[in-house]
């Protein structure tokens, strides 16, 4: 006996196991025809896909357990595509399985590594060849080729230049001027303090001028919420509340964290939330950020009347609004 | 010779002169491929990307990438007489005119999220069983490569219908795009042509969906296929099997009758999923208008992580000489990912360093045997995880009736606590496992027979297990951990100690292990018995 711990040896491949088609032949004739009862039940799916194609129009619903009211015409086609596809899926696996040979074979790896001498030989190829074109040897070319080919990517960089115009103060502006109209969204109509009621809340964009078109690029700046609340409920100081009229408040609808609409109104609690990513604003205290990932509140909008008593801004936004960006305080 | 060999011949003979095939084809159509489920998965992620470029190719056919403004007048009531970019109206269009159209559009999103769940489960297999090491390294990062093009991909994809729910995940990525400092608002502008969301970002994203990043993912999966090919596949220990050897079954016909079968399986369960699964009912959200959001906004899986951390970030911004730092974006959505995939795709590197092991690999690891690796692997599982279930939110509020604030902590706290919790958990059950498997071998299988000695003691029989089974539980190598100097003969501390230091202790980590059964045991305690 030594010493030397005798590890558990390796018993190496198991005797083969015959499956009942390899000695059976009626297991076998079996198994060849549950091959071929796969293959016709596929062929049974494209001609199911085939007459849902041409003869059921998409107005027919039937009723399916589960899934309910079906269009017909829908689940004929993708229930055949499906049985057709999946059964020939299935009876080539059960061919391979049943029929087909399954005793398992080894084979020898082979190592990556060349040889030395293929080694060696590679690195005296590099070199003579990096030799014969005198690359170490003329040092003009080497340099001048590495600046033009450095140079040479600023090519499509330049070329990429016109893909947009440079932003400008293009982002800190929105169509909001002394005057404008608030007007509803959808409909267009200017709204007076006494179409709103207390508790509500109006989606508005500014007045279009006469002939223009509305794009999204500016709904995407321009939209603004409308709550109104009692006077007495906000917590703003005076400026903020001279922003307001009769307890009428205007933010900006784009979220000051990334961008969505501002949508869900609280009336209870009088915050709103954002359904992208649950930053919420408190109403009350000029759209405070009282939970979420906003760092910042909804930009407010300064309102007042106009002679004929439609609401309009007072003011243009005093700061961008929308997401952040890096020169958004220049 | 029948008539029909001899056609056959001719043919092969004409290819065979021209190409030489025939060497190589005798060659290779009797390479040996092993047998396991979980080889399977990442013929899935082949084959949906094939169902993949079929059903998109049938797509665009129909598809008309323009945010030209139309006015809708197809057979889709509620929207009739709206305006809308001609991209969401030929999408109404697939779905309504189209005989199949319908159909088609949902087997391609149910490929994409079957693509993408395939490429995670796959790289969980390959993590796990430890098949990155030498010499597959570079496919493990082309590995990681696909997915992380498959995200793109798929954002980009459920981007093109330009529906309402689709606009709202593009004005965030716009969002993130202009929060990167200095360069970004410029980045965002040259993106979208101008202010967001502008005319031109589904044309552009449209070209890089359907041709830049698909042409990318086919010359990848070429590399990655045809390194399989040439590595040969990975295979799991047991009895025979070597790291000089691969057991399995041949290419033709066994292989080939199985993976050509398989992905007429998988094209069908696409297309059974299609039929009875809606998905993606681009109809119900409306057109896009960056006034409007639908409640419950939510991305396809594979964007919902990243959706979680954004929504669980602290609001921090900073602000110096009147230049704006957005943390709350930047960590999350560009910080925090940028550090996940980069670890992910330098694990390989960062594992042979930490172990010192340099050798090639061809046997697979049973991951209780690679306790750290399996740990390492549960704790980034955990974080991604809280972060996807934060990227739903405000569904499982609503779902479970929890209020937005108590699920938002949970993740914001459990991101941190959760994934060490998880990492001691994984690490102390494969080291159980380990001790299972070594008693498994020294005293065999429990039969829950009793018997009473003649002495009057009861003990239960235990029956020895098979050789095969013993050898599964023991073949595997336990490496001991390095011992890298860190002083010198005279005790000074040598350059590079802090480092050696280091790795000494990593390596230790590693190696922790319940040290496997032997015969000498078995022998030693068959004598005592």
């Amino acid at each position: 006996m030594t010493n030397e711990i005798e590890l558990i040896k390796d018993p190496g491949l198991p005797a083969h196991v015959h499956r009942r088609a390899d000695t059976d032949p009626k297991a076998a004739a079996r198994a060849e025809r549950q091959v071929a009862i796969l293959f016709g039940l596929s062929a049974l799916g494209t001609l199911i896909l085939i007459y849902s194609f041409v003869f059921i129009k998409d107005d027919v619903f039937i009723f399916i357990p589960v899934l309910g009211s079906t269009n017909l015409h829908q689940i004929g086609l993708g229930m055949g595509m499906a049985i057709a596809l999946f059964c020939i899926g299935a009876g080539l696996i059960h061919w391979a399985k049943t029929l087909m040979p399954d005793e398992e074979v080894i084979a020898q790896r082979h190592e990556f590594r060349s040889e030395d001498e293929d080694r060696e030989n590679f690195v005296a190829t590099v070199k003579e060849g990096a030799a014969a074109a005198g690359l170490g040897r003329r040092p003009l070319i080497k340099r001048t080729l590495g600046a033009a080919l450095g140079l040479s990517a600023l090519t499509p960089v330049l070329l990429l230049r016109d893909l947009g115009p440079l932003p400008g103060n293009e982002q800190s502006k929105t169509s909001w001027k002394k005057g404008t109209r608030l007007v509803t969204d959808p409909g267009d109509r200017p709204i007076r303090p006494e179409d709103l009621e207390v508790g509500s809340v109006a989606q508005t964009l500014p007045e279009l001028t006469p002939g223009k078109e509305r794009h999204l690029d500016e709904i995407a700046k321009d939209a603004v919420l409308l709550i109104r609340l009692r006077p007495e409920e906000f917590n703003l100081d005076a400026e903020r509340l001279s922003w307001t009229y009769e307890g009428i408040i205007a933010f900006s609808k784009i979220c000051s964290h990334m961008g969505c609409a501002v949508a869900l109104y609280e009336q209870q609690t009088k915050h709103l939330l954002c359904p992208c990513h649950q930053s919420t604003f408190d109403v009350t205290r000029a759209a405070k950020v009282i939970f979420g990932p906003a760092a910042r509140p909804l930009p407010q909008l300064n309102i007042t009347v106009d002679e004929e008593g439609y609401l309009v801004a007072g003011a243009p936004f005093n700061e961008p609004v929308g997401p952040s960006f890096w020169g958004r305080l220049s | 010779m029948t008539a029909r060999e001899r056609v056959a011949g001719n043919v092969a003979g004409y290819v065979d002169d021209r190409t030489g095939a025939a060497k190589w084809m005798k060659k290779n159509l009797t390479k040996v491929f092993p047998d396991h489920w979980s080889f399977l998965l990442g013929e899935i992620c082949l084959y949906s990307f094939i169902i993949l470029l079929l059903s998109g190719t049938y797509l665009t056919f129909w598809f008309d990438p323009s945010m030209r403004e139309v006015v809708y007048d197809g057979s889709y009531e509620p929207l009739q007489g709206l305006k809308m970019s001609a991209a969401y109206a030929s999408t109404l269009d697939i779905s309504f005119e189209v005989r199949g159209g319908l159909l088609m559009r949902q087997i391609h999103h149910w490929a994409a999220l079957i693509f993408m769940v395939g490429i995670v489960v796959h790289l969980m297999r390959v993590y796990f069983t430890g098949a990155f090491r030498k010499p597959r390294e570079f496919n493990w990062i082309i590995g990681v490569g696909l997915l992380t093009l498959g995200i793109v991909e798929g954002f980009l994809g459920y981007s093109l219908p330009d529906d309402l729910l689709s606009g709202t995940g593009i004005r965030i990525a716009e969002a993130i795009i202009q929060a990167i400092p200095v360069v970004g608002s410029y980045l965002s502008f040259f993106a979208f042509g101008g202010a967001f969301p502008g005319e031109a970002f589904i044309p552009r994203i449209y070209v890089v969906h359907v041709l830049l990043l698909p042409g990318i993912f086919l010359a990848l999966i070429t590399v990655h296929l045809m390194l399989v090919w040439y590595q040969k596949h990975t295979q799991f220990p047991g009895p025979g099997r070597t790291e000089k050897n691969v057991v399995g079954y041949p290419l033709m016909p066994v292989y080939m009758a199985k993976a050509g079968g398989f992905f007429f399986i998988v094209f069908g369960v696409t297309a059974f999923l299609g039929a009875v699964a809606s998905i993606n009912p681009v109809w119900l959200y409306g057109p896009y208008t960056p006034a409007q959001i639908s409640a419950g906004s939510q991305p396809d899986w594979y964007m919902g992580w990243l959706d979680g951390l954004v929504r669980m970030a602290p609001p921090l911004e900073t602000y110096f000489f009147g230049y704006t730092i957005s943390w709350n974006i930047l960590i999350p959505g560009l910080i925090i990912p940028g550090i996940m995939f980069t670890g992910l795709a330098l694990y390989p590197f960062i594992e042979s360093w930490a172990t010192g092991d340099k050798r090639e690999h061809h046997l697979l690891d049973r991951p209780r045997n690679a306790p750290n690796r399996t740990a390492i692997g549960a704790m980034a599982l955990t974080f991604t995880l809280v972060s996807l279930i934060n990227g739903g939110n405000d569904i499982i509020a609503t779902t479970f009736d929890l209020t937005i604030n108590q699920m938002m902590w949970f993740s914001r706290i459990g991101i941190i606590v959760l994934p060490p919790i998880a990492f001691v958990v994984t690490k102390r059950l494969c080291l159980s496992l380990q001790r299972a498997d070594r008693d498994l071998v020294l005293h065999g299988r429990e039969t829950g027979r009793l018997v009473r000695m003649p002495s009057g003691e009861f003990v239960e029989v235990h029956e020895p297990i098979s050789a095969e089974k013993a050898w599964l539980l023991t073949s595997h190598e336990q490496l001991a951990p390095l011992e890298l100097p860190e002083h010198d003969g005279a005790g000074v501390r040598r350059p590079g100690a802090l480092k050696n230091k280091l790795r000494n202790r990593i390596s230790r980590a590693a190696a922790v292990a319940v040290p496997k059964a032997t015969e000498t045991e078995r022998k030693e305690l068959e004598g005592h018995h």
